[in-house]
């Protein structure tokens, strides 16, 4: 029972992380490989306007998820409209950089220590009893039921809403979608900044269950190929996705070795690529292959 | 290209040949005498960073020739290293393996991993290849250390200098020259085989692999011997690696080792040999350059503890800036400076625009 709760527990950390990858390459076609750090930047945020706004911890969390969706728009305005119409690879060397100069600046600022946002904030993070000696954290039932929501409107937002439509447009087809209006800077700009929004909260929520140090970047990381075994397009194959690496992950953690875990994503994605390199949802026309 | 306006290629051979006109002739002789001269004025701490560039160049020109001229592109680069490093570590260890054991053994480690690195391009290309290759980095990296935790040496494995007729390689000097001597012969090499009908092949594949296709070049084999030549180089800077530093770990072999080595591929500038060696230079002193100008400049002096966030920064900075504003690398640079001072007072427009 518990090995099933760790699961959903971190199917949802997963999911949260990995809609980030699918929102960005969905639309542009760009793989953002900084998005551990900038997940951990999200996490960073809070623990900042934390230590700013001691009265407030509902005020700083609101701040922190704020600003996370502002670092996303600033980093396109700034930088990734730069690379909007090169190379797509370079474009994700971009992202690479981006994520090395990220971690140098965070660790300048924040050194390299430990921190625990949870505990700035004044929260409590107490065992919530699911029955049948199982327990997961309260930050870990919060996670799920975030993941949840985050899915359900992003689901309802690409479907209903005038912004969700256009940016499917554009990731089918660019041109064809900036001949009819669409600004496609704005709707760049906006993956961008729901992927740091969804990052950002990712991050949070894993400093306030886990700490905060250099390990996010390697979780960040461990998502991607969740992302990627869904199908880097598809929000449902991100959740599927998520679901598989984080059962593949728990399995081999019970069975075989915990030094592993770290290895097992990627196995996965091995698998994967060679069987079905587009992914379970993915469109299949998209990948370049040879 | 522009030269200097009266020179002409007359004919085939010129257009082979790598040193052209006298200028460069006299350039590469004059370079020549400093290289070998240097190691008899240079402290120890200056012989050891120009080792560690000579190792530097031997991998970037594999990367080079992976995906500067087959354009296929590789994250498993510290991987391949770390394949190479530890092939000779547990050889040494386990059955107290020479270095003329070790360093052909670590080739043919390179040559098998080349090809399990390389069967993935035969279906994919461009992201999913770099991802793939990225995720074999992962699965090399646990080999690696989980060899180390088995056996218990979770600190690293120790590693004695190679020795040849009672000769022992422990000097920093003796190091520099053994070192320079394999980069003449790689550079030399890589150069002489993108020139061959096999390097031609390579940027024929780079350039567009469905023409590639239709001229002839099998390019399914093509693909895979890039991959190939490229690890061989690859593990053999990780055995000499192993055998410079004197022990393997697998903490050595980072992510961040990978993208130190794609960054001098594009800071370098893709698809040129004077750009793998420029950029494993500017790569390898990049730190320390920055570390002598924090000490430097009195009011940054109390930054010198947080001097490696500072490189990671920069490097990260140095990267992006080369990346928006100058893909060719420092070889685009070069060339465009020379070409301003070879064509003054006129100035050198490309074709279609402004003129």
């Amino acid at each position: 029972m518990q090995v099933l709760a760790n699961l959903v527990v971190l199917t949802a950390i997963y999911a949260l992380i990995s809609c980030g990858y699918v929102l960005i390459y969905r639309v542009s076609r760009v793989l953002n490989l900084a998005h551990g750090e900038l997940m951990m930047l999200g996490a960073y945020l809070l623990f900042t306007l934390a230590s700013l706004f001691k009265g407030g911890p509902e005020l700083a969390f609101a701040g922190a998820v704020g600003l996370s969706l502002l670092v996303g728009f600033v980093l396109y305005v700034v930088l990734m409209r730069k690379m909007t119409g090169e190379l797509v690879i370079a474009a994700v060397l971009v992202t690479i950089a981006l994520g090395i100069l990220l971690r140098g600046l965070m660790v300048l600022i924040w050194t390299a220590r430990d921190l625990h946002p949870i505990s700035v904030l004044g929260w409590k993070n107490p065992p919530v009893p699911l029955g049948g000696g199982t327990s997961i954290s309260s930050v870990a039932l919060a996670t799920i039921l975030v993941a949840v929501v985050l899915y359900l409107a992003l689901m309802l937002f690409f479907r209903y809403t005038r912004w969700g439509l256009q940016m499917r447009a554009v990731g089918e087809r660019p041109l064809l979608a900036a001949q009819r209006g669409i600004k496609l800077h704005a709707v760049y700009a906006l993956a961008w900044a729901l992927s740091t929004f969804s990052g950002g909260l990712a991050g949070m929520l894993l400093a306030l269950d886990s700490g905060l140090g250099s390990t996010m970047v390697i979780v960040g990381l461990k998502a991607f190929p969740a992302a990627l075994v869904g199908g880097l397009d598809s929000l449902l194959g991100a959740v599927v996705g998520s679901f598989i690496v984080a059962a593949a992950e728990i399995l081999a953690i019970h069975f075989i070795d915990p030094l592993i875990s770290d290895v097992v994503p990627f196995v996965v994605l091995i698998a994967m690529l060679l069987v079905r390199p587009w992914g379970l949802f993915g469109t299949k026309e998209e990948i370049e292959r040879v | 290209m522009a030269q200097a306006s009266g020179y002409f290629k007359t004919s085939y051979g010129q257009e082979l040949r790598l040193i052209e006109t006298t200028t460069q002739k006299v350039a590469l002789a004059a370079f020549v005498v400093v290289l070998l001269v240097y190691p008899f004025f240079a402290k120890p701490f200056f012989l050891d960073l120009a080792n560690q560039v000579f190792l530097a160049v031997i991998a970037a020109s594999a990367l080079m020739l992976l995906t500067g001229f087959a354009g296929q592109i590789s994250l498993g680069h510290a991987g391949l290293l770390a394949a190479g490093a530890f092939t000779t570590g547990i050889l040494y260890k386990e059955v107290g393996a020479p270095f003329w054991v070790t360093l052909p053994a670590s080739a043919v480690v390179g040559a098998l991993l080349g090809l399990v690195f390389g069967l993935p391009s035969l279906r994919l290309k461009g992201l999913y290849l770099a991802v793939t290759t990225l995720a074999l980095h992962f699965i090399v990296a646990y080999a690696g250390g989980e060899y180390e935790t088995k056996r218990g040496y979770s600190t690293g494995v120790s590693v004695s200098p190679p020795s040849l007729f009672g000769f022992e390689l422990t000097q920093g000097r003796h190091w520099y020259f053994v070192l320079l001597a394999f980069d003449v012969l790689v550079v030399l090499f890589c150069l002489n085989l993108v020139r061959s009908r096999t390097g031609r092949s390579f940027i024929a594949i780079r350039d567009h692999d469905t023409v590639a296709e239709a001229l002839g070049i099998p390019v399914k084999r093509t693909k895979l011997l890039a991959f190939v030549i490229s690890s061989v180089l690859t593990t053999l800077t990780g055995s000499l690696l192993a055998y410079y530093q004197g022990f393997v770990t697998i903490q050595a072999f980072t992510i961040y080792l990978t993208i130190e080595y794609v960054a001098m591929v594009i800071i370098g500038g893709s698809g040129s040999m004077l750009g793998a060696i420029l950029g494993a230079v500017f790569v390898v002193l990049f730190p320390h350059v920055i570390e002598a100008a924090i000490r430097l400049v009195p009011a940054s002096r109390h930054l010198v503890n947080d001097a490696f966030a500072i490189n990671f920064a920069a490097f990260g900075l140095i990267m992006v800036l080369f990346l928006i504003f100058e893909p060719l690398g420092l070889v685009g640079i070069w060339r465009r400076l020379r070409d301003y001072f070879l064509l003054w007072p006129f100035r050198q427009t490309a074709v279609g625009k402004g003129g």
